[in-house]
């Protein structure tokens, strides 16, 4: 650092006086703002983000609304009808057993929302406790809950994931149950450093000497402060869950059947790759794009909410 | 220096024992067993012969400390899917194909990452840049599965120029899965491998290099890449042990016999003495990847020291 701006160097009382004897200084009122205002402005500049959170959305729509904008239910077989290419009764062609494929991936979008979303529910309920604890208390309790993180770091997702299926088997609960006990990790190590930063500030000072209770303390005066890491985190962890289960449904170890899931459909096109391209390219379009907009999303709330940490 | 690797290594040997202790009471947890009603109706003496013939009729810990110590010995005893062949004998002829196709994807991934990376943080906003942030964001966020489809979909479909699948010392074969694989690194190295290098190039002594005089060339390779390759080691360090204990999807879509297409084998034949040894292998190969990534780190940037 060369340069100092003259309040830094000028006593407060003299910089104000400066600032009135040069008179051009003109102070253009600012609208009232709050975090949320400031992180929603930012957001809506940067291009990529919004163009992310157009497709999420449109996404969390179709999924709503699924029942009224497929042609056919999901589990519709007509078997004379199997393994058609794209055509003016089936816009996306249909499956190998004759299930029109634009109706399952408009209810294969269901399926990978509630899959994203309720494994960052489980991923919270699990991670936040046990980083307030480590976070809070530190010592012991935080040696015991880093040793249980690590084991959960040690063993990657997708293979710790296969280990819960192949004990639990497969099934919609079960797989958003075994993907949200390996998902709490990093939520748990943010809560624990946010927490470690936050503890030694002045206000839990404030907190402790007026004899608020410790449980208190965290939940009203820690956790809302350690919440904006939070929320970056569940948004990018939604498509990194939806990836897993894209990835065992794809290996015919996730959602069962009749119930359409995108890497299931994947995994089932596999085998007539070479003849009907159809059954693979649509699937795998909606999940790369599907990620692709999570992630930007995730990028773009990061940089509005946190612009400290903007690369 | 000394005292801080004996913690790190007892610290990384209760991760293992935890990891061990979990894997064996899940598995002992669960109804259903090899030995029985529905798999081998069998009169009760004989099955109380059999259950103590491989100690399962023993107490849950006694059971455990009898197969740790069998595993320490390097016996994880035999598979289901192939009982002809022991777990040691399964893993050591898998594994040695999944690292070399980790191996191969580390350096073509960071290779390629690396040097995109570079290229982009010299020309800061210009096309390329954009380029190779696309290509990153893409590499880091489609999942390797759907990137193997689409590259099927091109060279064996349309241009008819790669075989579908298998792993031999042809090369066409290593094509599709490495670069399948090989996107992610390649995006992350790409990624930190520019934001590092950019933040560098305004650093002080960078400044002093230009004005002692320095050619570009000179500044950026001796002076400005060192640093900036820093970081990379952290961020793909641990991710090195996800790369050689196999890749789930593309060993299966590429048929390549690796530890990954085996341990999906395992877990659709519930072959729990595979899965057990893997988790253990993969357990181990972490822990010493991540002590290693912390030493390294000690050995190219001096200023940081282990307390």
């Amino acid at each position: 650092m060369t340069q100092t701006s003259p309040t830094e160097t000028v006593p407060p009382s003299a910089s104000l006086a400066l600032a009135t004897a040069r008179g051009a200084i003109v102070l253009k009122e600012r609208p009232p703002s709050n975090l949320w205002l400031d992180a929603a402005r930012r957001f809506s500049r940067n291009r990529l983000a919004m163009g992310g959170l157009v497709v999420v959305g449109l996404m969390i729509f179709v999924a709503i609304f699924a029942d009224l904008l497929a042609p056919t239910p999901y589990d519709y077989v007509v078997l004379s009808e199997a393994r058609q290419f794209p055509s003016r009764e089936h816009w996306l062609g249909t499956d190998e057993v004759g299930r029109d494929m634009l109706s399952r991936l408009i209810y294969g979008a269901r399926i990978s929302l509630i899959v994203g979303f309720g494994v960052q529910a489980i991923a919270l309920l699990i991670g936040v406790p046990l980083g307030l604890i480590a976070g809070y208390f530190g010592g012991w309790a935080d040696y015991a809950v880093m040793r249980v993180v690590e084991v959960f770091t040690a063993i990657p997702q997708v293979l710790f994931a296969l280990f819960l299926v192949s004990i639990f088997g497969g099934g919609l609960i079960n797989i958003i149950l075994a993907i949200g006990l390996i998902s709490w990790v990093e939520i748990c190590r943010l809560t624990r450093a946010q927490l470690f930063s936050l503890r030694e500030k002045e206000f839990i000072e404030a907190a402790h000497a007026l004899g608020v209770p410790e449980l208190q303390v965290m939940l009203r005066h820690l956790l809302p402060n350690a919440l904006t890491p939070l929320i970056i985190a569940v948004t990018i962890g939604i498509p990194t869950a939806m990836f897993t289960e894209a990835g065992l449904s794809f290996l015919g170890l996730g959602i069962n059947d009749p119930l359409p899931s995108w890497g299931k459909m994947v995994g089932n096109s596999f085998s007539y790759l070479r003849l009907y391209w159809h059954m693979g390219v649509f699937p795998t379009i909606l999940i790369a794009s599907t990620m692709l907009s999570f992630s930007l999303v995730g990028d773009g709330l990061r940089d509005a909410l946190d612009p400290k940490t903007r690369t | 220096m000394l005292r801080y690797l004996i913690g790190r290594l007892l610290g990384l040997l209760l991760v293992f024992l935890m990891v061990s202790v979990v894997a064996f009471l899940l598995m002992h947890a669960i109804p259903g067993g090899p030995f029985d009603e529905f798999q081998m109706p069998l009169p009760p003496a004989a099955k109380a012969n059999i259950l103590a013939k491989y100690g399962l009729d023993k107490p849950l810990h006694e059971q455990y400390f009898r197969y740790m110590g069998a595993a320490l010995r390097g016996d994880f005893g035999y598979s289901f899917q192939s009982p002809d062949e022991t777990v040691a004998e399964l893993i050591g002829r898998t594994w040695p194909v999944s690292i070399a196709l980790g191996g191969i994807t580390v350096i073509f991934g960071l290779g390629t990452g690396c040097i995109l990376g570079m290229l982009a943080a010299l020309r800061p906003n210009s096309p390329l840049d954009y380029g190779v942030t696309l290509l990153a964001t893409l590499g880091m966020t489609v999942p390797n599965f759907v990137i193997a489809i689409w590259l099927i979909l091109i060279f064996v479909v349309q241009l008819r120029l790669l075989p579908i699948g298998g792993w031999s010392s042809d090369w066409r074969t290593w094509v599709m899965p490495v670069i399948a694989l090989g996107l992610t690194p390649m995006g992350i190295a790409a990624r930190y491998t520019r934001a590092s290098l950019i933040e560098v190039l305004s650093a002080d002594y960078i400044r002093t290099a230009r004005a002692k005089g320095l050619g570009e060339s000179m500044v950026v390779y001796r002076h400005a890449i060192k640093n900036a390759l820093i970081p990379i080691i952290t961020v793909l360090g641990p991710r090195i042990p996800d790369l050689i204990t196999g890749t789930i999807f593309v060993e299966t879509m590429f048929r390549i016999p690796g530890l990954g297409k085996f341990f999906v084998t395992s877990v659709t034949q519930r072959d729990y003495p595979m899965i057990m040894a893997v988790m253990l292998l993969v357990a181990v190969v972490w822990g010493f990847v991540y002590l290693l990534t912390d030493l390294l780190y000690t050995v190219i940037d001096p200023r940081i020291r282990l307390a």
